[in-house]
């Protein structure tokens, strides 16, 4: 037997008698995150595929919501921050190791690229939209000229920011369930298909929801293959990896896990939309709703779950 | 310079003294501390083995907490101590989430708050407050590339182990065991 105890008491708020010191705002955050990614994504490769008319939800109605997404996704990272007055001091370094830092500077990038892509398109929402200056306008005429060269930007750096979500918990080798590269593909993967669902959701052409649900089921049978070769890799690895597993493959976060992000985030959307695809109708918005849940469910589930995993000694 | 401890496992005997005088020096805040002691009891009765240990954030040499710091707010100081400047911390928890042995917590006031290995009391050549106020006098602290400190000395005579050393963090508090 062994038994370890702090004898001096130590009580630090947040860290015992387990870590939590990132609560839902970091979930939130990533998958808001991931969801803008996705959204961004799509609208850039479709432009670029010269498909804008055929799909319009996915190039231009979907992405005016972005800005608004990365908003709140923002504003939870900043209720994250304990030292509020100082997060300027985000935007005074560069420092390519930390993935805080170049998560920042990524949506430093990806927000005005989003803003301007969502004015030039705000007509899909407000038809009768006028900016009412002269210079607006003239602005507006501009960034029209260079719809190629954002649709190229947004195709990268939703990748970039996808990626992000996941490595962000990756980098840190301190919490052994976090400390797998799988995450930031998983994360993308997940946040492509959150971004495809929304689509589905805000689109009214049959035919654009059609290949999006397409694309999702792709997307979800990627994800479950992530998710079983995260695993595969826990258990083929060391003692604390091993232990970070069990969480999930019995431990107390394995109900949370296989129902909600497995089963009610992916399998049962995945055969909603095979119903669909199959002409057996289904309000879309069930699916869409599951995906959602399930893609914000992963997140919160590995933030939290990370943090119970550690070293031994 | 290159600045570590060695905390005698087989001589403390757990008062937990470090900590009050660590609180006392550094004005931490109350319900916090930066040191502490772990008790580990091996085996079953009557085969029992007890180890103390008097921990601290480990001053690593490579700190996964300097290296994700998004601000550099993180750093490594004299002789590699790894402090934090306040008014460049955004609070973030990065660098806590990045710690293996859980040294960091947030100061009340929002900034990431540590050990400091008494900077301070060492530039003016004395020794942290912990070391100092060890009634069993089982804690040592100096200079790595010293060959006459008493860390040296120690750490070339007695075995030693330090924590997690496969997290890769080089950590540079030693345990005598
Ligand atoms: S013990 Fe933790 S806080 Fe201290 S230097 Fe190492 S990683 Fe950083
Ligand atoms: S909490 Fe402060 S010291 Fe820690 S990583 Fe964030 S900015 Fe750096």
């Amino acid at each position: 037997m062994k038994e370890e105890l702090i004898v001096s008491g130590r009580m630090n708020a947040k860290i015992d008698p387990v870590l939590h010191a990132w609560g839902w705002e970091i979930s939130v955050y990533l998958f808001l995150g991931g969801l803008a990614a996705g959204l961004l994504f799509f609208a850039g490769v479709y432009y670029l595929l010269g498909k804008a008319k055929k799909y319009p939800t996915a190039v231009r109605k979907a992405p005016v919501l972005v800005p608004i997404i990365l908003a709140l996704g923002l504003f939870a990272l900043f209720l994250d921050l304990h030292h509020k007055p100082y997060f300027w001091r985000l935007y005074t370094t560069v420092k390519l190791q930390s993935p805080m830092s170049w998560g920042a500077w990524t949506l430093m990038v990806v927000t005005p690229i989003s803003m301007i892509w969502a004015a030039i398109n705000i007509r899909e929402w407000l038809p009768n939209w006028d900016w009412k200056f002269q210079w607006a306008k003239d602005i507006e005429k501009f960034f029209v000229g260079y719809k190629k060269h954002m649709a190229w930007l947004m195709v990268i750096f939703g990748v970039i920011l996808g990626i992000y979500t996941g490595i962000l918990l990756s980098a840190f080798n301190a919490r052994p369930l976090w400390n797998t590269s799988i995450l930031g593909p998983l994360f993308l993967t997940s946040g492509l298909s959150a971004g495809s669902a929304l689509i589905m959701l805000i689109s009214k052409s049959k035919k654009e929801r059609k290949v999006f649900a397409q694309i999702d089921l792709i997307l979800i049978g990627i994800e479950l293959f992530f998710i079983v070769h995260m695993f595969m890799g826990f258990m083929a690895s060391t003692q604390v990896q091993q232990e970070a597993a069990q969480l999930f493959l019995g431990g107390h976060l394995t109900a949370q896990f296989w129902i909600f992000v497995v089963v009610l985030g992916l399998l049962v959307p995945a055969a909603l939309e095979i119903m669909e695809l199959r002409k057996i109708h289904i309000p879309v918005l069930v699916p869409v709703a599951l995906i959602l849940f399930g893609s914000f469910m992963l997140r919160w589930l590995i933030t939290y779950g990370g943090q119970l995993s550690r070293y031994l000694y | 310079m290159r600045y570590a401890m060695a905390v005698d496992t087989k001589k403390c005997v757990g008062c937990s003294d470090c900590v009050v005088a660590c609180q006392t020096e550094n004005d931490v805040s109350i319900g916090y501390c930066r040191d502490w002691v772990v008790e580990i009891n091996h085996g079953t009765y009557p085969q029992l083995e007890t180890e103390i240990r008097s921990e601290r954030c480990n001053h690593c040499d490579n700190s996964p907490c300097v290296r994700c710091c998004p601000t550099g707010a993180s750093h490594y100081s004299d002789g590699g101590t790894v402090l934090v400047t306040k008014n460049k911390c955004i609070g973030c928890s990065a660098c806590i989430e990045s710690c293996p042995y859980d040294a960091r917590y947030t100061h009340p006031d929002g900034y990431v708050d540590k050990c400091t290995f008494c900077l301070h009391r060492v530039k003016k050549g004395m020794q942290p407050a912990c070391v100092a106020v060890c009634p069993t006098k089982c804690m040592y602290f100096g200079d790595l590339d010293d060959p006459n400190s008493s860390v040296t000395k120690v750490l070339k005579i007695r075995n030693y182990k330090v924590l997690a050393p496969e997290a890769g963090t080089k950590p540079n508090i030693y345990f005598l065991i």
